[in-house]
């Protein structure tokens, strides 16, 4: 089928030849983490990781949080976990949130952490034990399974913000 | 289905400037338990959860994904409303209706404190083209409709700060309010000017809080609350989003949101057959625009009978007697739940200090604030 009208060139948005909009929202927010996160985020500017218990189904929660959403009862202790777990699933990551190609891909993964229950786990990145980044996809399986033991890489202590980036990445470890 | 559908249970935080010691999830929960309590129930007895947010307010994209744990809604059906409190009071009462939820829960809360740029939040609302290019703060919307409301009706900026008066002083009875105070109509008037007419205070001011309100078919109410309030009408509707062609004076939404639910309810003459009102006084001229266009006074009239007294709390009609938005505190979408939470305390008779004696039928009416011209009406009773 031949549709009628013209193409839209770059040039057509730059030189307002056609009306678009484009408008910066100030959408700036506070974001109050309450007491389970404010925890979690001093814990993390010690080079620690806690997580709850719920004193119902006995679950460890991690992120920690002050209800268990099953239960719909309150959690009632602090746990301190420890700072490795291993990789219930994985990616091998070649995009940029703006859709740009990444020349070395990045591996975000999910951190079932030693000690929380199964199925606990924090998003992170997986990074190479010792050259940081991933050359490609073989380099990747070769080294990172499903199940694979990994430990956290902090930030030096003064450098910690109580940011979830307080943790640099995770690397796979040997199995003791 | 034929039954009625009533509200069991009602849960509440307290409405506060800020609230950076709890998490919106802590926050909704607080509110849920005691909802739950209140009614009676566990989480796994409900059937459906309608949750009340706005992506922009929350800060978050897709927000509703954010909504069911705490609510114990986890794996349960839920959905989200991006509209007013009242409407998705009426969705609540739609379910049920359909025969097919007994128990159905409804959320609402503001985390208005954490919102940094909420003037560029609602400009961001204005038509991208006729209107945002302009560089108007929204406020502006208020100042024309009050300008044009008050020349026409004959009311006056004297009787906007009279609300404000009265609704900050009614809401130091009120223990849940943000904003109690006793001030004259003299600071309100000597306020900062913000848009012609319009002042400082006569601006309700925000606050953080949550409301989680529990509804149920009339068979399921009964065994379950020894004081069910009834929803006896609903309505809700929306005029045209071009701010040049609505009528400025009247606020039509609600006269139409109002016949719909007077319909239902039955009710002919309003300010005989209601006993009192929450309505919205988001602005101070808001409260008197809707007093008359809900037809609870003819145009023109209300700031005089506001003046002899006739809407105070131990008045012949008690408007706000929970203070308001402007005693309150403004919760965006959620702010009408607060005025639903109000009148089911006084139906039921546990409004303490701030009591209406023998009272049968509520109303609440709703606004969706700047730049919306969208409302809702719920009738109330405790009427067997
Ligand atoms: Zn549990």
């Amino acid at each position: 089928m031949e549709f009628k009208g013209k193409s839209l060139k770059d040039r057509d948005f730059k030189e307002k030849n056609i009306l678009y909009t484009d408008w910066h929202v100030k959408a700036h927010y506070a974001w109050d983490c309450g007491v389970a996160l404010s925890k979690f985020f001093e814990g993390l500017k010690e080079g620690k990781l806690y997580g709850r218990s719920c004193p119902e189904c006995g679950r460890v929660v991690i992120p920690p949080r002050m209800f268990c959403e099953l239960c719909f009862k309150p959690t009632d202790k602090w746990v301190l976990l420890k700072d490795e777990g291993r990789i219930n699933t994985f990616s091998v990551s070649y995009v940029n949130t703006d859709a740009s190609r990444r020349e070395k891909p990045n591996v975000p993964a999910v951190i079932e952490i030693e000690g929380a229950s199964e199925g606990m786990g924090i998003l992170h990145l997986v990074a190479h034990p010792e050259k940081i980044e991933w050359e490609n996809l073989e380099e990747v399986l070769s080294m990172i399974k499903i199940g694979t033991k990994v430990k956290a890489v902090w930030k030096p202590s003064n450098e910690r913000e109580g940011a979830i980036t307080d943790i640099k990445y995770f690397v796979p470890v040997k199995e003791e | 289905m034929n039954e009625r559908v009533a509200i069991i249970g009602v849960g509440y935080t307290q409405l506060r400037p800020v609230s950076s010691d709890v998490s919106f999830r802590e926050m909704i929960y607080e509110a849920a338990v005691r909802a739950y309590e209140d009614a009676g129930i566990e989480p796994r007895d409900v059937d459906t959860f309608v949750a009340i947010s706005e992506d922009y307010h929350e800060g978050t994209a897709i927000f509703d994904e954010y909504v069911p744990d705490q609510l114990g809604a986890v794996l349960k059906p839920v959905h989200t409303i991006t509209q007013d409190g009242l409407t998705a009071l009426a969705s609540c009462v739609m379910q049920i209706k359909t025969g097919l939820f007994n128990i159905a829960v409804l959320e609402g809360h503001s985390k208005a404190s954490n919102i940094l740029y909420p003037s560029h939040i609602d400009a961001f609302a204005l038509d991208p083209v006729t209107v945002r290019p302009l560089g108007f703060n929204p406020v502006f919307l208020a100042g024309l409709e009050m300008q044009r409301f008050l020349v026409e009706t004959g009311n006056t900026e004297y009787h906007c700060g009279l609300v404000v008066a009265k609704n900050r002083a009614t809401a130091i009875k009120n223990p849940i309010a943000a904003y109690p105070a006793e001030i004259s109509i003299e600071d309100v008037l000597s306020s900062n000017p913000v848009s012609f007419p319009l002042k400082e205070l006569d601006i309700a001011r925000k606050a953080d809080g949550a409301f989680v309100i529990v509804l149920a078919k009339e068979s399921v109410a009964k065994r379950l609350s020894p004081y069910p309030v009834y929803v006896e009408g609903v309505g809700w509707l929306q005029d045209t989003p071009n701010i040049e062609m609505r009528d400025l004076v009247s606020s039509l939404y609600l006269t139409g949101a109002a016949n719909m639910a007077y319909r239902e309810a039955g009710i002919r003459n309003p300010i005989r057959e209601i006993d009192f009102a929450e309505i919205d006084d988001t602005f101070s001229y808001k409260e008197l625009q809707h007093i008359e266009f809900l037809g609870i006074a003819r145009p023109g009239e209300s700031g005089e009978m506001l003046e002899e007294g006739y809407f105070d709390i131990d008045g012949e009609f008690p408007v706000n007697p929970s203070g308001g938005n402007i005693g309150c505190g403004y919760m965006y979408d959620s702010s009408s739940l607060r005025g639903v939470y109000e009148a089911v305390l006084q139906l039921r008779g546990f409004a303490a200090e701030r009591q209406i004696p023998d009272v049968e039928t509520a109303l609440i009416a709703s606004w969706r604030g700047i730049p919306t011209a969208s409302g809702g009406v719920v009738i109330l009773s405790n009427r067997e």
